[in-house]
């Protein structure tokens, strides 16, 4: 089965987005939604780097994993390009925006082990997309990771004017927020099929 | 055994590839080359670039006071960076303060070089060396404050102002995994320039004071910087007042030793508080000075004594005491150590009996 590239990368974003619909990616969503400078910023870099790693990982995988039958190091393969690809990344950030690299702090090695970008990799292996629609896909899900990040940033900065009760302060309440935004992405669900 | 073959040169291929991207962006996107700071616009020195300004000026010798050791939470390694250096990050914010970021402050601890850098820096810190003192004695003045005894080996010399402190490096050692540094103030007479004493309190949890409490014995080797501080004994002919508790008796000790070295004719008062009377130390020691000095007396100030009856000295706090005593108006100038909470209400109660902002030095012990 083939999907239209385009409908595969709105989908992305919107109805099958990676934090609201596969749960992946919540540490860093949740941590460093404080801010939401930051919080592009973060996004930017997970974007970047789920565009970047979905081409090379979707090449590696169907031009030198599958002739040699070695489908099944593929784990290892995908994490290993996406650490080199992170470590990249911080050195450009450290270079040119140094004012970034302090707000992100810990968070941009971590992205490394963002299951969000781990599994854009897993799901278009397993789906079957062709090179542009990997591409696309992770593309999308980048934005779609900055959108839910950026939003709950903006949410949590109103947040901090209202009088949360103390048993669910911090991440407690950022859970529920986070549930309800859920439901209203889910609700698109099933618009369209990308798998 | 073709198949184990053919997965160990595929990955090996894949990750040696991986690691020659790597270096090669390490050497062209991480590579900042040597970089020239200029310091106080006569001083040029070459850095690492990437380095901080922190680490690097360490390696030249030059020892900003930091506490943390660079993890931008103790906000003590300020330096005033006059060009380059980028914009203020956001983890500096917390300890500057709007009027001091107009001037260019920053944590040095945070700048790093990627660019010529042109910074200022007080001349004093010129003076601060690293030294490697022994121990030689180790005193229990209270249950919770021990009195050290320092002796330097050859070749090493401090000189300072009393008042001043040093900073004393605790180790990595069981329980604690991190190198910090903990500012002391100096004890003994500026005029041993070989010996040095301290007074340092066990603080619960505290990573120095355990060190210093719980793993350090004589004839253990440490490293110590300074001197540091701008709290020193200045001369003028006003009458000296001296508030101290706990181990803030230390700098004071260094100021009366210096006034008994310069046979001071200035009258002085030295208040103590302490809660109970296991709690004063040195009671000797302020005898002496009694006697030894040409006008000086030490007034310690119990706040919950045990027995009441036996107690001779002061009741109450020192506040309440000062209250009492400074009715008269006379030229005075005071030195006052101890919790930033007890400063903010002894400076107040100065300020209230008239003693002018100025000549109020203060050191807080937090």
């Amino acid at each position: 089965m083939t999907f239209n590239p385009l409908v595969v990368f709105f989908a992305a974003i919107f109805t099958n987005n990676m934090i609201f619909s596969n749960f992946l990616g919540m540490c860093s969503f949740i941590a460093v939604s404080s801010d939401i400078k930051t919080s592009i910023g973060l996004g930017q870099a997970v974007t970047f780097v789920l565009a970047i790693t979905a081409p090379i990982n979707y090449l590696l995988y169907h031009y030198v994993l599958v002739p040699f039958g070695l489908e099944y190091l593929r784990y290892i393969v995908f994490i290993v390009s996406i650490a080199a690809f992170v470590q990249l990344v911080e050195m450009i950030v450290e270079r040119s925006f140094p004012s970034l690299h302090q707000s992100l702090g810990i968070f941009l090695p971590l992205i490394t082990v963002n299951c969000a970008i781990l599994g854009v990799s897993l799901f278009m292996t397993i789906r079957n997309y062709n090179l542009i629609t990997s591409t696309l896909y992770g593309l999308g899900s980048g934005l779609g990771w900055m959108l839910a990040i950026v939003a709950l940033a903006g949410i949590k900065k109103r947040m901090k004017m209202s009088a949360v009760p103390e048993g669910l302060q911090g991440s407690g309440i950022t859970l529920i927020i986070t549930g309800i935004m859920a439901l209203a992405f889910i609700g698109f669900s099933g618009i369209v099929q990308i798998s | 055994m073709g198949k184990i073959f053919t997965t160990l040169l595929i990955f090996s291929l894949f990750t040696g590839f991986l690691a020659f991207l790597l270096t090669l962006a390490k050497k062209t996107i991480g590579n900042y080359g040597t970089m020239k700071v200029t310091i106080n616009e006569e001083k040029e020195i070459e850095m690492e670039g990437g380095d901080t300004l922190l680490s690097g000026l360490t390696e030249e010798k030059i020892f900003i006071p930091s506490a943390c050791g660079g993890k931008g939470s103790c906000g003590y390694c300020k330096v005033t960076v006059q060009s380059g250096g980028g914009e203020i990050l956001p983890t500096e914010l917390g300890y500057i303060t709007p009027e001091e970021r107009e001037r260019g402050i920053r944590l040095s601890c945070q700048v790093k070089v990627k660019e010529p850098i042109a910074i200022s820096i007080p001349e004093e810190l010129f003076l601060v060396k690293e030294f490697h003192p022994t121990v030689t004695a180790i005193t229990d003045l209270t249950p919770n404050i021990k009195h050290l005894l320092f002796s330097f080996p050859e070749g090493e010399e401090i000189t300072f102002k009393a008042g001043q402190y040093v900073q004393l490096r605790a180790p990595k050692y069981p329980g604690n995994s991190e190198e910090v540094f903990r500012a002391y103030s100096i004890a003994s007479s500026p005029a041993e320039h070989q010996k040095l004493e301290l007074i340092i309190g066990l603080v619960p949890d505290g990573i120095c004071s355990t060190y210093v409490h719980k793993h350090l014995s004589i004839g253990d080797s440490v490293t110590i910087t300074g001197p540091y501080g701008d709290f020193y004994y200045q001369d003028s002919n006003r009458e000296i007042l001296m508030v101290a508790a706990g181990t803030g008796m230390a700098p004071i000790l260094s100021i009366l030793h210096q006034m008994k070295a310069m046979d001071s004719p200035r009258k002085a008062a030295f208040y103590f508080g302490a809660r109970h009377e296991e709690d004063l130390f040195f009671l000797e020691k302020m005898k002496e000075f009694e006697s030894n000095l040409v006008s000086f007396e030490f007034i310690p100030s119990l706040s919950k004594p045990h027995n009441e009856a036996d107690w001779t000295g002061q009741l109450g706090r020192v506040t309440t005491c000062l209250q009492r005593d400074l009715m008269d108006p006379c030229e005075r100038e005071a030195y006052l150590c101890g919790s930033p909470r007890m400063i903010d209400s002894i400076v107040e109660v100065l300020i209230e009996k008239g003693i002018p902002e100025e000549y109020i030095y203060y050191d807080k012990f937090s």
